[in-house]
């Protein structure tokens, strides 16, 4: 063993940044980070990438001997080579290429159209929707952020905003407003609009489910799983559980548009880590567009530690088992975090750039302040210009952002998931270390966790060619 | 091959000269929004 140990650190390349290997469920899986081939691989296989570096195939041969007849081990390293050959093992370094320019373009806005909310979640990161600062967005701040976008986003065709708050729906009048401005813009700027919404539901009566069907509104719905679990972490102001109005009025809306254009999405806290029951619970009330993601918090009894990591990493099998097992029973759902393009994902350049928060992506509060993203609203240091001005930070923050690539963060420019998380996300980081480049642990050990699972469902049921 | 079943065909290495339309949805990495995980996307380009 001492013989290949040697060999796999002093060999030609660096393999831990070359390639991940794992099981999940009854799979050995061998991932080439630099290309994005997934292979599902024997036993054998699995164990001679403990040592195989592309080039030392007699030390593999003497290590592994024992274990495996010469012609095995042979056939072995025939079909890995072969995979080298085709690029698909080992492939060369990513560094950051010419298509990745120099300055961001924008092309998103997130508009804090309402910094005020009617419920009260127990894991606000916003305050309790007011950032620090209640108020409404006017329409004359919302149309001047779409004269910025149209502005900024240059040459580039596709644009979007995403209403936001707080809870949007308290001012549908700027949202309405913002909307018939976007809509008249489009013809004349040339641009595609894509819309969104992100609502907790209790205000969606039946004028606003018409409304936002008709303008072709995409939506995302707050909805965290189980009626108790939601009731004790989404109560309104009163103290009374949202569950059932949030329920209700998301079917109503969903049904009415076909089942399409929306997202249910919920959080998980360090109460429910057997969050399976939760993304069940939502499937079985009726939805199948289905996100369900980690609480992030500090210092609060809700959040993770890296104690909680084994659990959560079992309870990411246990869904990955669940999912598996309604799909085959014909009754299957789409989880957005299982949902790896492994074939037609993103380029390079979108994977560096990741979120595109700072440069890419604003929020903009109710002045027509800019920040880098909706979770910097109100933090000290991060405004960065308004709407009316344009970008007028003296420190470059915008061009920090930029060069805040995953290939700039030292433990990410290690890490073998870095072309899917692209970096993990700079809120997080700035929370918990206080710096953009210094990504929040905990997050990224459960992204792994959950990226693993996704090429696993990937690879099981067969999506890709 | 006996021994490894490849899954996919990726783009990777192709999309470093082909890349950066910068056309794609805005992805959000957070945990509070599902606008999209930058993994999650499908290229613009080659959705059509």
């Amino acid at each position: 063993m001492v013989a290949g140990i040697f060999f796999w650190t002093k060999g030609l390349i660096d393999i831990d940044r070359r390639i991940h290997k794992f099981r999940q469920g009854d799979a050995h899986i061998l991932l080439d980070i630099n290309s994005g081939a997934v292979h599902l691989v024997d036993q054998m296989i699995f164990d001679v990438m403990d040592l195989f570096d592309g080039s030392n195939d007699d030390d593999v041969r003497a290590e592994l001997a024992e274990r495996y007849s010469p012609a095995e081990l042979d056939e072995a390293l025939s079909e890995l080579h072969e995979l080298i050959d085709a690029q698909l093992l080992f492939a060369p370094e990513i560094d950051v290429p010419p298509t990745f320019k120099q300055s961001g373009i924008v092309k998103s806005l997130c508009l804090m159209v309402a910094q005020d909310c009617n419920l009260r979640c127990k894991y606000c990161f916003g305050d309790g929707g007011s950032y620090g600062a209640r108020g409404l967005m006017s329409a004359e701040v919302g149309r001047a952020a779409v004269d910025f976008l149209i502005k900024k986003s240059i040459n580039r065709r596709h644009c979007e905003i995403d209403f936001f708050g707080g809870e949007p729906l308290i001012n549908m009048k700027t949202v309405k407003a913002v909307t018939q401005y976007v809509r008249a813009r489009e013809i004349d700027s040339n641009k595609i609009f894509k819309l969104t919404l992100t609502t907790n539901g209790m205000l969606l009566n039946d004028g606003a489910i018409d409304w936002l069907n008709d303008n072709n509104i995409s939506v995302v719905l707050s909805l965290d799983g189980r009626k108790e679990i939601h009731d004790a972490m989404r109560p309104d102001s009163t103290g009374r559980g949202s569950y059932d109005r949030a329920r209700a009025n998301f079917k109503r809306l969903v049904d009415s548009r076909g089942g399409s254009n929306y997202y249910l999405r919920g959080t998980y806290t360090r109460r429910n880590l057997d969050f399976t029951n939760d993304v069940l619970s939502l499937h079985d009330a009726g939805f199948d567009v289905l996100s369900v993601e980690p609480v992030v918090l500090k210092d609060s009894p809700l959040g993770f530690t890296s104690e909680d990591l084994p659990r959560i990493r079992d309870e990411y099998d246990r869904l990955t088992e669940a999912y598996l097992e309604r799909r085959r029973a014909g009754r299957g759902f789409f989880f957005f975090h299982f949902n790896v393009d492994l074939s037609n994902g993103p380029c390079v350049a979108k994977r560096l750039s990741g979120c595109g928060a700072g440069h890419e992506y604003f929020a903009v509060d109710v002045n027509g302040d800019l920040y880098p993203c909706h979770q910097f609203v109100g933090r000290e240091g991060y405004r960065l210009g308004s709407v009316f001005g344009g970008v007028d930070d003296p420190r470059g923050l915008q061009d920090y952002f930029r060069r805040s690539h995953v290939l700039n963060k030292p433990k990410c420019r290690e890490c073998w998931a870095r072309f899917y998380c692209s970096g993990g996300c700079h809120a997080n980081a700035d929370l918990f270390n206080g710096d953009i480049r210094q990504p929040y642990e905990v997050g990224c050990e459960i992204q792994k966790k959950r990226l693993e699972c996704a090429i696993y469902v990937q690879a099981v049921v067969g999506r890709v060619d | 091959m006996k021994h490894i079943q490849t899954i996919n065909k990726p783009t990777l290495q192709s999309s470093m000269k082909s890349g950066g339309c910068g056309e794609c949805q805005a992805s959000c990495q957070s945990a509070c929004k599902t606008s999209c995980t930058v993994g999650n996307q499908v290229c613009e380009r080659q959705s059509k």
